[in-house]
C-alpha cells in the first residue's frame, strides 16, 4: 500500500476563493423554494394532532367534531389508518429508527402523532385537530434522567456507541497526585431549523413524488419505498434548499409517512408542514447526558488516566444514545483513557444526532474538567493541554493523518491575547465594573466520509454539466462542490453548471458528519477526472490534435484546454477535440468512499482551538460572551468565506449549549413546557458579538483525496467549555451544568 | 364568514374575497397569492421569519389578520428588487454571506429594510444587533447579518445624499 | 383557531354595541392572534378596533397630564421625542419588550392587556412548577404558585401613576394601572379588574409624572440579551432636590401577577441623600414579604438586586441618548449619564 495518496491531481483556481454563494441571489429575492412554498393544485392540508401526555393510552378522539368543521376532508386515526406495508417498529437499516404512524393507541411521548386531519385550508385542517380533542388513560411518565435507573449500552453502531479503554485504568488512577472527580450535566437541546420539518407528496399511480427537506436523499427514497412496497426508482424526492438540518432531517420522520398515506388514501396532494411546537417530539433532538469525569495527573503534569463516564438518555422504545463520552478519545495523551456510556431509558422522542452528536456534549464536560485539572496543577490552561499534547493518537498510537492542533493554539492564543491572563479566578473587570474572563477549549471532531456518485458532462461549447444528489441544507455545497467540480475540468466556476438537490440525480450521499465536500466533492472530482482521461485518449488518438501520440502521457485541464503534463507546448482546446468527435457530449463518472486501510492505518480528525472572553454583571449574574477566538485546522478549505461562516455558525451554537438551550419536561404530564421560541432560547442577534474565526493552514495527504477534512460541525466542539471556562476564571464559580443560567450564578 | 378586502402589494392593488377570516396575512401570501417567499418559523411572532413591511412598518405577518389590512400597502421579499437590481440590503446581505440555509432570509432583509427606515439604528452596531433581534437564525449568520445592515445602511446614507445634492 | 365573526366598528358606540359574550377587542393582535392560535382563548366574535377615531394621538391635556389614545403603536411612543423626554424610562421599558415587529404592531392599550404567560402552558393535570421557575411570582400570591404580569410597558407606568381609561355600557371610568392586573382564581379566571365589555380608551400619566425624567430608569435582567421576558425588572425615579431624594418611585416587574409598586420603600428614600445603603434597605424593603415557590428563592435576591441597581442607576442620572440602548444589564452601562 502507497504511503500517500495519488497527490498528483492539480487543483485550478476555484478551489481556496471565497466566492459568494450561487444560490444567494435565489436567497435574498425570496426565490428559492423551499419544500412547504409548493403547493400543487388541489392539495389537501394536513395537520396532526400532538400527544400531550407522554406514557399511556388515547381514549377517545372526538372524530364527528372534527368531521363536521367546514373544510375538514378526512380524519386519519388508528381506527382506520390505511394498510402500510414497513413495519414502523423495525429497524431495517443501521439509521433507521422506530416511528409512530397511528398504529396503535400508545402514547409514548409527548408531542407523537396520535390523529391527522386533513382540510381544503391549512385553517379548516387546524381546528379540525383541535376539535378531535384527545382523552387519554395516563400512566406516570419517566422523564427524569436522574431517577432513571442506568444500564450499559449495549454497543451496536449508530446510537449505540461503543466504549473504548486503552491502558491500566486503576494504575492511571493510582499514580495520580492530583486528581479531579467531576459530573457535568447537559440539557436535552432540539434542532430547530428554522425551516420546520414538512412534506409535499403526491401519487401519480405507483409512483411517489415527494418535495421534503432531506440530507440524505438516497437513503431516503429507499425508506419511503420500503414503507409503501414500492421499487425505490418509484420514488422521486426534491429538495433543492433545505431550511436547516443539523442532523433532524436525515431520516423519514413519522408523520411524513403518515402525509404521504394521507396523499394515497385521498388521491390527491398532500401538505404537511410541523408547527414550531411539534418540533419537539417526532424529529429527534441531542439527549441529555450526566458525564462523570475523572482525571488524575502526575508530579510533571501529566495525565495519567481520563476516565469518562457518560449517561445519556433515550426513548422507552429506541436507542440512540449520545456518544459523548467519545469525545475523549483521540485528543489528550494520557496514560489511560477509558469511555463508558451507560444509557437510561424515558418517555421522550427518540434523540438523534444534532450537530456535533457526541463531541458537542463530551467535549462540554471534558474541557470543563481539563480546565479544572489545570487549575488543580496550578497550571496555565493552555499549557496544560500543551503539556498533554498528543503527538500519536492516544491508546491506538496511530498516526494523525495530520494535526495542526498545536497551530491552532498558538495563532488562536496570539489573536486573542491570551498572554498575560491571570491563573487565579475573578481577577479581572472592564470599564464598567463587570466581572471578566477568559477561557479556553479544545475542538477535535473526525473526518468521516461515506459513499458518493457524480457524473460529469462535457459539452461541445466548452461548458460543463455536473450532477449529484447533494443537499445545500446552508452549508454552501452548492457553491464549494461547484468549485471542486469546476477545478477537476480546469474550468472558472461560471462555465459549471451544477445540479444537485435531486433523487433522480447520482447518489450524492449524506450531507452530515461534516463529510458531504469530502465525499460529494470527491465523487465530482473523480467523474470530472474520468471526463479528461477519456478526453485524453481521444486526443492522444487523434491525428488532427496537437495532442496526438501523447498516450503514454498524462493530461492536465486548464482555462478549457487540455495539456500535456509537463509540456505547455502541447495543448487543445476541449471543444476542439469534441467538435472532431462529432460534437456529441462526453461524459464521465465517478465515485468516492475511503478505503478501509487507510481508515485503520491513521487517526483522522480535525482540530481547534476557542478563546472565549465573558463578562459577568456582578451582581445581576447576567452573562454575555463577548469574544470568541477560534482557530481551527482542517485540511483544506474550499471556500474560505462559507467555512468562515459555518464555523462562526458553529460557535454560535456553542454560545447556545452553553447559555441558552434546555428542554423543560412537565412532570405530571411529561410534555415540553417551553416547547417554542419564547420558552426555548436560542441566542437573538443581540447575544452576539466579538466573534473570531482563523482557520490555520494544514496540508492532510492522507484523509482523501482532496485533502479536505470538513468545518460543519468543529465550531461548537470546544467552545462550550471554552464559555464554561471564562464564566469560572470572571466569577469564581465553577457551574457544571449546562446552560448556565442566572440562577446557577446567583446560588453558587 | 367571508370578507373582502383590498391591498396594496408589492405595488399591485389586489382586491382580495377572503375565505376564511381566519387567515393570516402570511398564509395569505403563501397558500393564497402565490408569493411564498414570506416565510413561515414559528407562527407565534417568536421568530422573525415571516417579517413584512405592512404600510412601510416592518411586523410579524403571522400574527396579522388578513381581515385587519383593508386598505393596507404590503411589501414582501418579492417586492424590494426593481427588476434586476437588487436592493441595497439584499445585495450586502449577498456580499456578507448573512445568511446560510436562506430560509430566515426574507424576514431578515424585509425586518433590516424597516430597521434602517426607522432610523434608530444608524451604522451602529450595538443598535443594530438589538434592533435584528426580532429575527432568529439559526444557522447563526448574526455576524454577517449585523455586518450587512451596517452596509446597507451606510449605502443609503450616502445614496440618500447623493440624491438630494 | 375557532372560527368567529368579524366586525369593524367605526365608532366607540358601535364597539360597544358589538359585543357579546365570547367576543374580543382586536387591538394590534400580537398577544391575541397568538393565544387564539395556541387554543388558550376561543373568541366568537372579534371586534376589530383599527377603525375608531380619535384613539391615536398623544397629547397633554390642559392639566398638564399626558395622554395616549389606546391604538398607539408601542414604537411610535417610545420614539416620540417629546413622550421619551418627559418619561424616559417607559421609553426604556417599552423598547425592552418583545421585537422591534412586535412593538410595531402592538398597541399600548394591547400591551397593559396582555395575558401572563404561563397559562397555556400547564393544562389541568400539569403541575404549575414546571419549567422555568424563574417566571413565576414571588409576591403577591400568598406562595400559590402563578404566572407574572408579563409587561415591561407596565412596570414605569404604575410608578408614575398612570391610569387607564375605560367606557363600557355603564359609561366611562379610571382605573389606575396599579389596581388593573389582578391573580386569577379558580372563580375568577380574569387577570384583570377589567369587566368583560368595558373598554380601554386611553393611558393617562398624571402632570407630576414628567418630573422624574432627569432621574429616571428602567431596568431589565432576563436570560437572553434581548427578545426575551424579564426574569426580574424595576421601574425607578426620584426627584433631587440640593442633593436630597425629594421623591422616589420605585416598582418591580415580573415578581407578580401585577407590577409591584413599594410604597414603603418609596417613603424611606424620600429625605435621603441618594447612595448605596439607603438604596440597598429600600430594596429590601421591596422585597418584604416575597415568598419562594417551587425553589425559585434565588429570584427574591435577584429582585433584590435589580431593584438596587435600578435606584443605582436613577440615581445616576437619565442616558443623553434616549431612546436608550434596551434597558439590558450590558445596554445600559455603556453610554454615559446625562445628569451625572
Amino acid at each position: 500500500m502507497p504511503d500517500t495518496l495519488d497527490r498528483t491531481i492539480r487543483f485550478g483556481s476555484n478551489s481556496g476563493q471565497p466566492m459568494t454563494r450561487r444560490d444567494g441571489i435565489a436567497k435574498v429575492t425570496g426565490a428559492a423554494t423551499f419544500t412547504a412554498d409548493n403547493t400543487p393544485d388541489n392539495v389537501l392540508h394536513a395537520v396532526y394532532v400532538p400527544a400531550t401526555i407522554a406514557r399511556g393510552r388515547v381514549t377517545s378522539l372526538d372524530v364527528a367534531a372534527a368531521e363536521a368543521h367546514p373544510g375538514v376532508t378526512h380524519v386519519l386515526t388508528p381506527a382506520n389508518r390505511p394498510h402500510l406495508h414497513g413495519d414502523p417498529e423495525a429497524k431495517p437499516t443501521m439509521f433507521s429508527f422506530r416511528i409512530e404512524v397511528l398504529q396503535d393507541d400508545t402514547v409514548r411521548y409527548a408531542g407523537q402523532p396520535v390523529a391527522m386531519v386533513l382540510g381544503e385550508t391549512l385553517e379548516a385542517a387546524t381546528e379540525g385537530a383541535r376539535l378531535l380533542a384527545p382523552t387519554y388513560e395516563m400512566a406516570p411518565p419517566r422523564v427524569d434522567l436522574d431517577r432513571a435507573e442506568p444500564y450499559d449500552v449495549e454497543p451496536g453502531g449508530f446510537g449505540r456507541p461503543t466504549g473504548a479503554s486503552h491502558g491500566d485504568i486503576d494504575a492511571g488512577h493510582r499514580a495520580a497526585v492530583k486528581s479531579v472527580d467531576v459530573t457535568y450535566s447537559t440539557a436535552p437541546q432540539y434542532h430547530n431549523a428554522m425551516e420546520t420539518h414538512a412534506i409535499v407528496a403526491a401519487w401519480d399511480g405507483d409512483k411517489l413524488h415527494l418535495d421534503v427537506p432531506t440530507q440524505a436523499l438516497s437513503m431516503s427514497c429507499a425508506a419511503y419505498a420500503s414503507f409503501f412496497d414500492i421499487p425505490v426508482e418509484n420514488v422521486t424526492i426534491n429538495s433543492p434548499y433545505l431550511g436547516g438540518g443539523f442532523g433532524s432531517k436525515a431520516v423519514p420522520i413519522g408523520p411524513n409517512i403518515l402525509a404521504i398515506l394521507a396523499a394515497r388514501m385521498t388521491g390527491r396532494p398532500v401538505k404537511l408542514m410541523l408547527t414550531r411546537q411539534q418540533m419537539f417530539g417526532p424529529t429527534g433532538h441531542r439527549g441529555a447526558t450526566r458525564q462523570r469525569l475523572r482525571l488524575g495527573i502526575d508530579e510533571d503534569a501529566s495525565l495519567t488516566v481520563i476516565d469518562h463516564d457518560s449517561l445519556s438518555e433515550t426513548s422507552s422504545f429506541d436507542d440512540f444514545h449520545e456518544p459523548a463520552a467519545g469525545a475523549s478519545q483521540g485528543l489528550y495523551a494520557a496514560g489511560a483513557l477509558r469511555s463508558v456510556h451507560r444509557g437510561a431509558r424515558l418517555d421522550i422522542g427518540t434523540p438523534g444526532a444534532m450537530r456535533a452528536p457526541g463531541e458537542a456534549s463530551g467535549s462540554a464536560a471534558l474541557e470543563c474538567a481539563m480546565d479544572e485539572m489545570a487549575e488543580a496543577a496550578g497550571m496555565d490552561p493552555l499549557e496544560f493541554r500543551l503539556k498533554n499534547y498528543a503527538e500519536t493518537e492516544p491508546g491506538t498510537g496511530r498516526p494523525y493523518s495530520s494535526k495542526a492542533l498545536r497551530d491552532c493554539y498558538l495563532q488562536g492564543a496570539e489573536r486573542f491575547g491570551w498572554a498575560g491572563r491571570p491563573l487565579a479566578p475573578r481577577q479581572m473587570r472592564d470599564e464598567n465594573g463587570l466581572l471578566t474572563g477568559w477561557g479556553m477549549g479544545t475542538a477535535l471532531f473526525p473526518c468521516p466520509m461515506f459513499m458518493a456518485e457524480a457524473r460529469a458532462t462535457l459539452r461541445a461549447d466548452g461548458s460543463a454539466l455536473f450532477e449529484t444528489s447533494a443537499v445545500d441544507m446552508g452549508q454552501g455545497a452548492l457553491t464549494a462542490l461547484a468549485q471542486i467540480a469546476a477545478d477537476s475540468l480546469g474550468l472558472p466556476v461560471d462555465n459549471v453548471e451544477f445540479r444537485a438537490g435531486h433523487s433522480s440525480l447520482p447518489d450524492g450521499g449524506v450531507a452530515g458528519g461534516s463529510g458531504h465536500t469530502a465525499t460529494a466533492g470527491g465523487a465530482l472530482h473523480a467523474a470530472g477526472s474520468d471526463v479528461i482521461r477519456q478526453l485524453g485518449e481521444m486526443a492522444a488518438a487523434d491525428p488532427a490534435s496537437p495532442l496526438h501520440g501523447a498516450g503514454n502521457a498524462s493530461f492536465v485541464a486548464r482555462h478549457g484546454r487540455l495539456y500535456v503534463d509537463g509540456d505547455d507546448s502541447r495543448s487543445e482546446p476541449f471543444a476542439d477535440i469534441l467538435s472532431r468527435a462529432g460534437g456529441a457530449d462526453l461524459v464521465g463518472s465517478g465515485s468516492a468512499s475511503r478505503p478501509p486501510e487507510t481508515a485503520a492505518q491513521y487517526a483522522m480528525y480535525s482540530h481547534g482551538a476557542v478563546f472565549a472572553e465573558v463578562k459577568v454583571d456582578p451582581d445581576l449574574c447576567q452573562v454575555q460572551v463577548t469574544r470568541l477566538v477560534g482557530a481551527f485546522a482542517a485540511g483544506r478549505i474550499i471556500n474560505p468565506k462559507l467555512a468562515d461562516s459555518q464555523l462562526l455558525g458553529g460557535l454560535i451554537w456553542g454560545i447556545s449549549f452553553a447559555l441558552h438551550e434546555e428542554a423543560h419536561h412537565d412532570p405530571v404530564t411529561g410534555r415540553i413546557v417551553n416547547a417554542d421560541f419564547a420558552g426555548y432560547h436560542v441566542p437573538v442577534n443581540a447575544d452576539v458579538r466579538g466573534l473570531e474565526v482563523l482557520t490555520v493552514h494544514e496540508d492532510d495527504p492522507h484523509v482523501n483525496l482532496l485533502g479536505i477534512k470538513g468545518v460543519g460541525e468543529i465550531g461548537i466542539v470546544g467552545t462550550v467549555g471554552a464559555i464554561g471556562n471564562a464564566i469560572w476564571h470572571a466569577t469564581g464559580h465553577r457551574i457544571r451544568r449546562f446552560p448556565i443560567r442566572i440562577e446557577d450564578l446567583l446560588k453558587a | 364568514m367571508s370578507l373582502s378586502i383590498s391591498l396594496s402589494i408589492n405595488g399591485a392593488a389586489r382586491d382580495i374575497v377572503l375565505d376564511d377570516v381566519r387567515v393570516t396575512l402570511l398564509d395569505l401570501l403563501r397558500e393564497r397569492l402565490a408569493l411564498p417567499g414570506t416565510k413561515k418559523g414559528c407562527d407565534r411572532g417568536q421568530c422573525g421569519a415571516c417579517t413584512v413591511l405592512v404600510n412601510g412598518q416592518r411586523v410579524n405577518s403571522c400574527l396579522t389578520l388578513a381581515a385587519t389590512l383593508d386598505g393596507a400597502t404590503v411589501t414582501t421579499i418579492e417586492g424590494l428588487a426593481q427588476g434586476d437590481r437588487l436592493h441595497p440590503v439584499q445585495q450586502a446581505f449577498l456580499e456578507h454571506d448573512g445568511f446560510q440555509c436562506g430560509y430566515c432570509t426574507p424576514g431578515q432583509i424585509m425586518s433590516a429594510v424597516g430597521l434602517i427606515a426607522e432610523g434608530h439604528a444608524g451604522d451602529d452596531a450595538d443598535r443594530i444587533r438589538e434592533g435584528m433581534s426580532g429575527n432568529l437564525c439559526r444557522c447563526s449568520a448574526y455576524r454577517g447579518i449585523t455586518e450587512a445592515v451596517q452596509d446597507a445602511t451606510r449605502r443609503m446614507t450616502a445614496q440618500a445624499a447623493e440624491d438630494a445634492a | 383557531m375557532r372560527p368567529f365573526d368579524f366586525v369593524r366598528p367605526t365608532s366607540v358606540d358601535e364597539a360597544l354595541a358589538a359585543w357579546e359574550d365570547g367576543a374580543a377587542w382586536l387591538g394590534g393582535g400580537t398577544n391575541l392572534v397568538d393565544l387564539m392560535k395556541t387554543g388558550a382563548v376561543a373568541p366568537t366574535r372579534l371586534i376589530d378596533l383599527s377603525r375608531l377615531p380619535g384613539m391615536r394621538g398623544i397629547e397633554v391635556l390642559a392639566d398638564g397630564s399626558t395622554r395616549i389614545g389606546a391604538l398607539v403603536g408601542n414604537s411610535e411612543l417610545a420614539n416620540d421625542p417629546d413622550f421619551a423626554g418627559n418619561f424616559p424610562m417607559v421609553a426604556e421599558a417599552i423598547l425592552s419588550g418583545a421585537s422591534g415587529q412586535i412593538r410595531n404592531a402592538a398597541t399600548v392599550a394591547g400591551n397593559v392587556m396582555q395575558h401572563p404567560r404561563e397559562a397555556w402552558f400547564h393544562g389541568p393535570a400539569s403541575d404549575p412548577l414546571a419549567g422555568d421557575t424563574g417566571k413565576l411570582a414571588v409576591l403577591g400570591t400568598d406562595g400559590a404558585p402563578a404566572a407574572v404580569n408579563p409587561s415591561d410597558f407596565c412596570v414605569p407606568l404604575v410608578a408614575l401613576g398612570a391610569v387607564v381609561e375605560i367606557v363600557g355600557p355603564d359609561g366611562t371610568r379610571d382605573i389606575p394601572v396599579a389596581d388593573l392586573h389582578r391573580m386569577p382564581t379558580a372563580d375568577d379566571p380574569r387577570h384583570t379588574t377589567l369587566t368583560p365589555g368595558e373598554l380601554i380608551l386611553a393611558l393617562r400619566l398624571p402632570p407630576e409624572a414628567a418630573g422624574f425624567a432627569a432621574h429616571s430608569r428602567y431596568l431589565k435582567v432576563r436570560d437572553r440579551t434581548s427578545f426575551a421576558f424579564a426574569l426580574t425588572s424595576a421601574a425607578a425615579c426620584m426627584r433631587i432636590e440640593d442633593g436630597k431624594i425629594a421623591e422616589a418611585r420605585l416598582t418591580l416587574g415580573a415578581v407578580a401577577p401585577r407590577p409591584w409598586r413599594v410604597a414603603e420603600a418609596e417613603d424611606l428614600l424620600k429625605g435621603q441623600t441618594p447612595g448605596p445603603e439607603v438604596f440597598a434597605t429600600a430594596a429590601e424593603l421591596a422585597l418584604d414579604g416575597a415568598r419562594a415557590v417551587g425553589g425559585n428563592d434565588w429570584k427574591i435576591d435577584l429582585a433584590r438586586r435589580t431593584a438596587l441597581r435600578a435606584l443605582d442607576m436613577a440615581a445616576a442620572g437619565t442616558p443623553a441618548e434616549m431612546p436608550a440602548l434596551p434597558a439590558s444589564v450590558f445596554g445600559t452601562q455603556r453610554k454615559e449619564p446625562a445628569h451625572a
